[in-house]
């Protein structure tokens, strides 16, 4: 079910990248699509009554159904990387806000 | 740790809708502050989301990084452009 | 109008995804033949030797001794991935000193600050230092480990910023660390090349699982990544409060 709901939020982040004409607002769509990514690339490696991927003192043998790691290492980077992205373009708006004085891109060309 | 198998479906089905009503809060609330805050709660319901999908380490990651560093970049992007208005009006009226 | 045509072309979008996942009975939520599939040599750690099962703190000398599967992927088995995820980060936080400089630069970002602040600040910063180191030095055995470890100390580093008013941390050191970790993990690698016969192979003995030494160069190379992230996480928080002054 959060499979689908992952889905649903790429859908969203996508309405609001073609639709606003904010910066932020584009950026916080951006992240709404990588958290709804995210969601699904987890949810792909979910095995039905599995435990998480760690031996420990009560889960100790390999012989266990273990949920798939796989998926997990590869979203553990992509959220970290996602942060950096994110402080670069918040970076370049407010550069952008200091020379137009405005987030809006619809108001921005129109020089004095 | 054995969880109930309703007790499961239910708790998956309440973190899906709420995800996707904050999504569409976050990207449709007019103001800008609240928006960011909505983008934060979401991120908190995705921590959950991970942790029903048994991934704890993402679960960490994204609990420190989504709901905490993220929120505080925008919030800072917001107060240091609202200053800057400010210092630009008290310009104008230096000049005036 | 916009808005309706782009609702229907997300709409439209959305439908020829949802049927080219899960009609026909391509289900991928469960996946049933998981002994057969790939991610299960990652978990009896057979991926390239043979191996029936592990057993936490009885199985020795296998080919990665990492009790946290997710660790063992992350640092050994796709090492060289995540040294490029490393140097992307480094590159976002060049990136954001590079843009949001151009002025001279005067710490001048100054928030009311109030005693519960002051003084909450005060009892959890240690506290979450300490929670940061433990997570990334236990990265093999427990959840966790050196990217939410080093962006724990960000965040500690963070909430200083905002708890003490004429706070600056010192910039040059957290450089300084930041290019040695970075510097060794390659380093390792070398080693890893000249010893062995791979970039980043694992070449210390692997041990006991489930022993905290254990895991040959993992706990190594997680250690360094979370100096490195936590150094890049407190640069770009730097950054972003220190305010552009046209002097």
């Amino acid at each position: 079910m959060i499979q689908i709901a992952g889905l649903i939020l790429i859908l969203i982040g996508l309405y609001g990248l073609i639709t606003k004409r904010n910066i932020i607002k584009m950026i916080i769509a951006l992240n709404v699509l990588e958290i709804g990514l995210n969601l699904f690339i987890v949810s792909v490696g979910y095995v039905q009554d599995g435990i998480a991927p760690i031996l420990t003192e009560v889960n100790n043998s390999s012989g266990l159904i273990f949920v798939d790691p796989l998926p997990q290492a590869l979203v553990l980077t992509a959220i970290v990387i996602g942060m950096g992205t994110t402080a670069l373009s918040l970076a370049f708006a407010r550069k952008i806000y200091a020379t137009h004085q405005t987030f809006d891109l619809n108001e921005m060309g129109v020089e004095e | 740790m054995v969880i109930n198998e309703t007790l499961y479906t239910i708790m998956t089905a309440a973190v899906s809708i709420m995800l996707i009503i904050l999504g569409i809060l976050a990207l449709e609330s007019k103001k800008l502050i609240s928006s960011v805050i909505y983008l934060s709660a979401m991120s908190l319901f995705a921590v959950l989301g991970f942790v029903l999908m048994k991934a704890p380490d993402v679960a960490i990651t994204e609990a420190v990084i989504g709901s905490g560093l993220v929120t505080a970049l925008f919030i800072f992007t917001l107060i240091g452009v609202t200053k800057l208005d400010k210092k630009d009006n008290q310009k104008a009226g230096d000049t005036k | 109008m916009k808005r309706i045509v782009s609702i229907l072309l997300v709409v439209v979008l959305g439908y020829f995804v949802y049927t080219s996942l899960y009609v026909d009975g391509f289900d991928m939520a469960v996946s049933d033949n998981r002994q057969t599939s790939i991610s299960d040599a990652y978990i009896t750690k057979s991926v390239t030797s043979e191996n029936e099962s592990v057993t936490y703190m009885e199985s020795t000398d296998l080919e990665n001794g990492s009790a946290n599967i997710v660790t063992a992927i992350v640092t050994d088995y796709r090492s060289f991935d995540t040294l490029g995820e490393v140097t992307v980060l480094f590159l976002a936080s060049i990136g954001v000193s590079m843009v949001l400089a151009g002025f001279t630069k005067k710490y001048q970002f100054k928030m009311k600050t109030n005693r519960i602040l002051k003084t909450g600040a005060r009892l959890v910063v240690g506290l979450a230092l300490v929670l940061g180191v433990y997570m990334f030095t236990h990265g093999h055995l427990s959840p966790g480990g050196g990217f939410p470890g080093g962006s724990i100390i960000g965040a500690s580093i963070l909430m200083m910023y905002l708890s003490e008013e004429n706070f600056r941390a010192r910039m040059a050191s957290f450089k300084w660390m930041e290019s040695l970790a970075g510097t060794v993990y390659v380093l390792i690698g070398i080693i890893g090349l000249f010893v062995a016969t791979y970039f980043l192979e694992n070449f210390l003995p692997t041990g006991t699982v489930g022993a905290l030494v254990s895991a040959g160069i993992i706990p190594i190379v997680y250690i360094l990544i979370g100096l490195k992230v936590g150094s890049e996480v407190s640069g770009i928080i730097d950054q972003f409060l220190t305010e552009e002054v046209a002097s």
